[in-house]
C-alpha cells in the first residue's frame, strides 16, 4: 500500500538490501502485470483500427491510424452535423469505441458547404485545412455488383447518377451498345475518383435491395499503377505527338480468346469482318455465324498489311476488341 | 453512513457522532454538495439530448459551454499528443482552461466532484460497508502510476488513443449523452470489482484518469488540512469514510514528527467526506501557502506529549 515510498533509514546493509531487493522484485511484478495488460490492449487496438467497410469517417478525417490517434470522441462533429448522420461508435459496434462514423447506406453524407463537423473539431483528426467540401475524401463509390445494377441489365434507372451531388464528374454515364439485344445501348454509371467525395448518396438511393453502388474506403476502393507506368495515349497528348517513330512500328495482329466471335470484329488473319449478332445465339434466321479463325493470327490466313489507323472501327463494329495501345485508338 | 462499520470510539456507527454533534445536514453537506456538483454536470450535458436546451455539447473529452467556453480533457489530449497529434486551438484553450483549473483546486477534484464513475464506485463502497463484505484483493494502491505510464507508452507505441477503447470513465460519460450500448456491463464490471473484489478497487487503485488527475494536482495550493488534529478523538471515522484513507495519517498523526496537518499526498482527492464525518471538527479546507494554523504553529500545544498521545 504504502510502497510508494521505500526510503530506509540507514540501516544495516543486510536489511537495506533486502528492502532493495523487495523493492525490485515489487517493480518487476508491477511491470509485468501491467505489461501484460498493456500487450493485450495493444493487440486489440491493432484489431479495432480495422475500419469496417461500411463504416464511413466524417469529412476530413485522414488515414485510419491517423484518425485514431487525434480523435478524442468528444462527439463535437456529431452535435454539429445538421442533418444527425454521424454517430459516436459504442464498445459492441465494430468501429475504434467512441469515434465517429456514418453508414451510407442509412445517412449519407449531406456536403454542406461550410462543413460544420470538421469546424467542430477540437483536434486535428479533421482537417480544418479542408475548405472545400468537393475536396473531401470520405470514401469511394464502387459499382460492386454488375449483375444486379439495373443499368448494366440494360434498363434506365440511372437513380445513383441523378441524386450525386457532383453530377457529371463522380458519376457519370458511359454508353456501350447493348449486346444481348444489339439494338439498344446500355448507360453504365462510371465513378471516376478525382471527384468522388464518397458521401454516399448513390448508395443510399441505389433502389435494389441491396445495393449495387457501394461507397468503400478509397484504400479498398481504388487500384494504383506502377510508379513507372505511363499511358501511351496521354504522353502523347502532352507530348503534342507520337514519342516513337511510328514508321517502324510494327502493329500485331488482334486476337480473340480462343474460340470466341466479337460481331463486327476485323480479324487481321482472315481478312474477314465478322457480322453483327454473330454473338447471339439466338441468331436471326439467314445469319451464318462464320466462324473466325483465332489461332494462330496471322499465320494460317493471308497476310493482310496492317493499318493502325481507323481500323476497328472501320466496319462499324460496335465494341472496339482493339486495345487502345501505343499506335491505335483516339 | 453505513449501519454495519462500527466507530472505534462510540460504538455506534461511522457518522454517528458526527451526526449527533452537528445534525444529519451538517455531517453530510460536503457530500450532499458533491453529489449536487457530479449530478449537476451530468445534467448540463444531457440537457442537450434530452431537452434540446444546449448550454453545453460534447463531452468530458472536449466540451463548448454556451459556444464560447472550451473546455478538454488534458489527460486524452496528452494521450493525442504523444501518438502524434497536435490539438486545434480551441483543444489547446480548452485543456489550458482545464490543467490550470485542477492545478489549483487539486487534480482528483475531478474525482470526487465530476466524475460520474465516482457516483458508482462510492454506491459499492457504501452497499460493500452496508453488507459487511470483507475481504479484499490485494493490489498495490500504486498500480494506477503504472497503469497510467502504461496508457501512455501505448499511445506513443501504436500512434493510438489505445486507452480510450475501453476506458469506463469516459465510456459512461459518452454513453450517457451519446447511447449507452454496451458500455453498461463495463461499467457494471467496475460496480461490481469495487462490491465483491476489492475495496475501493477502481478509484482506489487502478484508474490511470485518477492517477493523471492526481499528479496534475500534485502541488495545488487546495488542501483538506487538519487543522485541529489535537482535538481527534481516534474514532478513526475519517479513515473509515475515506476513499484514500492511508493519505490521511501523515497529517493527522504526524505531528510528533513535525509534519504539518495538510494533506498533501496527491491522491486525495478533497472529497470533503472526513470534514463531514468528524465530530470534533478536526478537518477543514486549507490553502498550502496559509501559515496561520498551518504547519508548525497548527497545535498550540507543541511538544505537549498530550498531543503526541491523540
Amino acid at each position: 500500500m504504502s510502497a510508494e515510498k521505500t526510503k530506509p533509514p540507514p540501516r544495516s546493509a543486510a536489511v537495506s538490501a533486502q528492502a532493495r531487493r523487495q523493492f525490485i522484485f515489487d517493480s518487476a511484478k508491477m511491470a509485468c502485470g501491467v505489461g501484460m495488460l498493456g500487450l493485450g490492449l495493444g493487440l486489440y487496438s491493432k484489431q479495432s483500427a480495422a475500419l469496417p467497410p461500411h463504416a464511413l469517417r466524417p469529412p476530413g478525417a485522414g488515414r485510419e491510424g491517423d484518425f485514431l490517434g487525434a480523435c478524442i470522441r468528444c462527439g463535437m462533429c456529431v452535435r454539429d452535423c445538421p442533418y444527425d448522420i454521424l454517430e459516436l461508435a459504442k464498445p459492441e459496434t465494430p468501429v475504434a469505441t467512441g469515434t465517429p462514423y456514418f453508414t451510407a447506406r442509412s445517412g449519407p453524407c449531406e456536403m454542406c458547404d461550410d462543413i460544420p463537423c470538421v469546424k467542430a473539431c477540437p483536434t486535428g483528426a479533421l482537417d480544418h485545412g479542408l475548405t472545400d467540401i468537393n475536396q473531401a475524401r470520405m470514401g469511394l463509390a464502387v459499382l460492386v455488383d454488375h449483375e444486379t445494377c439495373l443499368n448494366f441489365l440494360g434498363l434506365r434507372c440511372d437513380v445513383c447518377y441523378r441524386v450525386c451531388p457532383v453530377i457529371d464528374k463522380a458519376i457519370t454515364l458511359e454508353v456501350l451498345p447493348n449486346s444481348r439485344t444489339g439494338r439498344h445501348s446500355m448507360f453504365l454509371p462510371t465513378v471516376h475518383s478525382e471527384h468522388c467525395t464518397g458521401c454516399g448518396k448513390c448508395e443510399q438511393s441505389c433502389v435494389l435491395e441491396e445495393a449495387a453502388i457501394k461507397v468503400y474506403p478509397v484504400a479498398l476502393a481504388k487500384g494504383a499503377l506502377g510508379r513507372h507506368y505511363r499511358i501511351g495515349w496521354e504522353e502523347q497528348k502532352k507530348a503534342g505527338g507520337s514519342l516513337i517513330d511510328e514508321s517502324k512500328m510494327l502493329d500485331l495482329p488482334d486476337r480473340l480468346p480462343e474460340g470466341m466471335q466479337l460481331p463486327g470484329h476485323y480479324d487481321p488473319a482472315s481478312g474477314a469482318t465478322a457480322p453483327p449478332g454473330a454473338l447471339q445465339s439466338d441468331l436471326p434466321p439467314g445469319l451464318s455465324s462464320p466462324s473466325l479463325p483465332s489461332s494462330p493470327p496471322g499465320f494460317g490466313g493471308p497476310s493482310v498489311p496492317a493499318s493502325p489507323a481507323g481500323m476497328p472501327g472501320a466496319t462499324a463494329g460496335p465494341v472496339p476488341s482493339h486495345p487502345p495501345g501505343l499506335g491505335g485508338g483516339k | 453512513m453505513s449501519g454495519r462499520t462500527v466507530s472505534a470510539a462510540s460504538g455506534k456507527g461511522v457518522g454517528a457522532d458526527a451526526v449527533a454533534a452537528k445534525g444529519w445536514f451538517g455531517a453530510h453537506k460536503w457530500l450532499l454538495a458533491r453529489r449536487a456538483s457530479q449530478l449537476a454536470i451530468l445534467a448540463l450535458f444531457l440537457l442537450g439530448p434530452l431537452a434540446g436546451l444546449w448550454i453545453v455539447k460534447g463531452n468530458l473529452s472536449y466540451s463548448l459551454t454556451l459556444g464560447v467556453l472550451p473546455l478538454a480533457d488534458p489527460y486524452v489530449m496528452l494521450q493525442s499528443l504523444l501518438a502524434g497529434h497536435v490539438p486545434e486551438t480551441l483543444g489547446l484553450i480548452g485543456v489550458a482552461i482545464v490543467a490550470v483549473f485542477y492545478f489549483l483546486i487539486g487534480g482528483r477534484v475531478f474525482c470526487a466532484w465530476v466524475c460520474p464513475v465516482n457516483m458508482l464506485t462510492d454506491l459499492a463502497g457504501w452497499l460493500r460497508a452496508r453488507l459487511g463484505i470483507r475481504g479484499s484483493a490485494h493490489i498495490a494502491r500504486q498500480t494506477r502510476y503504472w497503469l497510467l505510464g502504461m496508457t501512455l507508452a501505448l499511445a506513443v507505441a501504436t500512434g493510438t488513443i489505445v486507452w480510450e477503447l475501453i476506458n469506463p470513465v469516459s465510456m459512461l460519460h459518452r454513453g450517457l449523452i451519446f447511447g449507452l450500448g454496451t458500455a453498461w456491463a463495463v461499467v457494471l464490471a467496475v460496480f461490481l470489482f469495487d462490491l465483491f473484489v476489492m475495496s475501493r478497487g477502481w478509484c482506489g487503485h487502478l484508474c490511470p484518469v485518477g492517477a493523471f488527475y492526481g499528479l496534475l494536482g500534485k502541488w495545488s495550493p487546495l488542501r483538506v488540512s487538519a487543522t485541529r488534529r489535537a482535538a481527534c478523538n481516534d474514532c478513526m471515522d475519517c479513515f473509515e469514510v475515506c476513499p484514500e484513507p492511508q493519505v490521511i495519517r501523515p497529517a493527522l498523526k504526524g505531528e510528533g514528527k513535525g509534519v504539518g496537518p495538510l494533506i498533501l499526498a496527491p491522491s486525495c482527492t478533497n472529497c470533503g467526506r472526513c470534514i463531514d464525518v468528524c465530530a470534533k471538527d478536526v478537518f477543514n479546507f486549507g490553502l498550502r501557502f496559509n501559515p496561520p494554523g498551518n504547519r508548525a504553529p497548527a497545535a498550540p500545544q507543541g511538544e505537549d506529549p498530550a498531543a503526541g498521545s491523540n
